[in-house]
């Protein structure tokens, strides 16, 4: 094992490396864990294409400001892929990671557990902006259904969505007590915080006590400042601080709370 | 030169019981140092406290010249850890995880030699949730050595081996220590703790019964000799039992079985060849480290078959 004495080539220049290389690595394993790509991009883009070849959705949806059915499933599926990522993917992961010791492993390299966290936040950002521009994309070239028309806005609501979102997850791993666990907290969130994004009714549609419980759920908000920016509209406040919120004070619990093992 | 590791009376209480109730060891520059003792003795959670993954309720530990609490990010780059329970992502593949955790590093082993020397080389395509017990052990190996650490703390270094893969370890180890690496062991195999420590220290019921090398602690313990034979023709036992150095004589069938201390042999070989007889099918039996351990704790280190 005399090889073992030298060193190799500096692999590494400094911890900037390891990080990007734990990012490297923590994207590569939420691809093979299937979750986010098959359930947070494919499983919604199946759903753009199905809901975009029936000509019934393309009427104009009541109190919609002009959109059709349809032009809201886009924004409603780029928000079905946060609440996948937010409620199936992180928290799973990140419970399964502190239940079998990874995050303990990471405490005894100069490393540690928190860059292993970050790391994994920043693999399922980059998926949710990867799944919400392939969407809008598709939308656009397959089903002729504009951008949003104030697309600042829409940028600015969308990280304020995807903020609230990981901060949920990162709720749900903090307060799971266990892997399994989390998957079931994160599967009874999942639909309730869908319905009110309007995946099944539009808000505009709900009954007016609905209605007003969806524009304070954290998908509901997303989807007030979704439909804002859609027919041009810089989105307005009460969505907007809504998500803030959601993700301030989710965050605050969830680091306040945090275990590592 | 200063110690490696110095731990003074280290005390550390989960909820209902004593883990560790005082615990005091030096670890020097180059050694192979033991910790040896039963399951629940208190020894994981003495080098949980070492490597800063614990916070002792009272006692003092420096790791060179590191405080393991305060001082953990600079002891993490010089310390190399195997864990008991300690794992990696299910999906991550071998070679993956060396090369991933060779970027944490300042200066990183080669992990492909790394890689080959645990005879990992066909594995590194598999992923870590596919690997048998062994292998796992081995990976777990590789990471620990993987940061060119001056000190690695091994944590049941070969449970899960099968016994090729076991010697192949120790062989490593080995190399390993001749590069001036520290290695703390802790094992309750006793075949082990023989081959590989300079140093043992015995842990039971969370304190340190004693610390020395292995061939001190089975002095230490005063297990006599059995020297057993047949002799070549019928003797009296009293030319033996007159022996000083001879405490017992029995027989079994044509065998006479003789206890006494370290210079018994000499004594009964001498006194059988003044009288011309020969000790056929002649057996010494030292006491073995499991022997000592007994003696020494009064418990057994594995269960018994």
């Amino acid at each position: 094992m005399s090889a073992l004495r030298t060193t190799a080539p500096p692999v590494t220049a400094g911890l900037g490396s390891a990080t990007w290389r734990l990012i490297k690595a923590e994207s590569t394993l939420c691809v093979r864990d299937k979750v986010a790509p098959l359930w947070g991009i494919g499983f919604p883009l199946v759903l753009l294409i199905v809901l975009g070849s029936v000509s019934d959705l393309r009427e104009p949806v009541e109190g919609g400001g002009g959109l059709t059915y349809f032009d809201l499933y886009v924004p409603v599926l780029i928000l079905f892929n946060l609440a996948i990522l937010a409620t199936a993917s992180l928290p799973t992961t990140l419970a399964g990671y502190r239940e079998n010791g990874v995050l303990r492993r990471m405490r005894t390299t100069p490393v540690g557990p928190a860059r292993v966290l970050a790391a994994q936040l920043v693999a399922n950002f980059v998926i949710a902006v990867v799944a919400m521009v392939l969407f809008l994309a598709v939308a656009w070239f397959g089903f002729d259904v504009d951008l949003p028309k104030h697309l600042l806005g829409f940028a600015l609501a969308w990280l304020l969505a995807a903020a609230a979102l990981l901060s949920i997850g990162l709720l749900i791993t903090a307060l799971a007590p266990g892997r399994a666990p989390a998957t079931a907290i994160g599967t009874v969130l999942f639909f309730p915080m869908m319905f009110f994004a309007g995946l099944w009714v539009p808000i505009s549609q709900m009954p007016p006590l609905l209605a007003d419980i969806a524009h304070y759920t954290p998908l509901g908000a997303g989807m007030g400042a979704f439909q804002d920016a859609y027919v041009g509209h810089f989105p307005s406040a009460v969505p907007l601080l809504t998500l803030a919120a959601y993700a301030t004070v989710c965050a605050f619990i969830a680091v306040r709370w945090f275990r590592w093992e | 030169m200063p110690p490696v590791i110095e731990v003074r009376n280290l005390h550390k209480r989960y909820e209902d019981k004593v883990a560790v109730d005082d615990v005091s060891l030096t670890v020097q520059e180059g050694e192979i140092f033991g910790i040896l003792g039963p399951n629940g003795a208190g020894k994981t959670t003495t080098v949980e406290c070492i490597e800063g993954l614990r916070m002792p309720d009272r006692g003092e530990i420096r790791v060179l010249g590191l405080d393991p609490l305060r001082d953990h990010a600079e002891l993490t780059r010089r310390l190399g850890v195997q864990l008991q329970a300690g794992h990696l992502p299910e999906r991550l593949q071998v070679a993956e995880a060396l090369e991933l955790y060779s970027s944490f590093y300042p200066e990183p082993a080669d992990w492909r030699v790394l890689l080959d020397g645990l005879g990992l080389a066909d594995k590194a395509k598999t992923r870590y949730g596919k690997l048998s017990g062994g292998q796992v052990q081995r990976l777990s190996i590789a990471l620990a050595l993987i940061g060119s650490p001056r000190v690695a703390i091994l944590d049941e270094l070969t449970t899960g081996l099968d016994p090729q893969a076991r010697r192949d370890t120790w062989d490593l180890i080995e190399g390993v220590r001749s590069r001036g690496v520290t290695i703390v062991l802790v094992t309750h195999f006793m075949e082990e703790a023989e081959r590989l420590c300079d140093r043992l220290a015995l842990i039971d019921a969370g304190r340190v019964v004693m610390v020395d090398t292995p061939t001190g602690l089975t002095e230490r313990a005063r297990i006599e000799q059995r020297i057993q034979f047949r002799p070549s023709r019928p003797m009296d036992d009293r030319l033996l039992t007159s022996l000083p150095d001879v405490s017992g004589v029995t027989r079994r069938g044509e065998l006479v079985i003789v206890n006494g201390n370290d210079n018994a042999l000499n004594a009964v070989t001498t006194v059988l060849a003044r009288y011309q007889i020969v000790a056929e099918q002649l057996r010494v039996e030292r006491a073995s480290l499991e022997d000592a351990f007994v003696q020494l704790t009064g418990k057994r280190l594995e269960p018994g078959p």
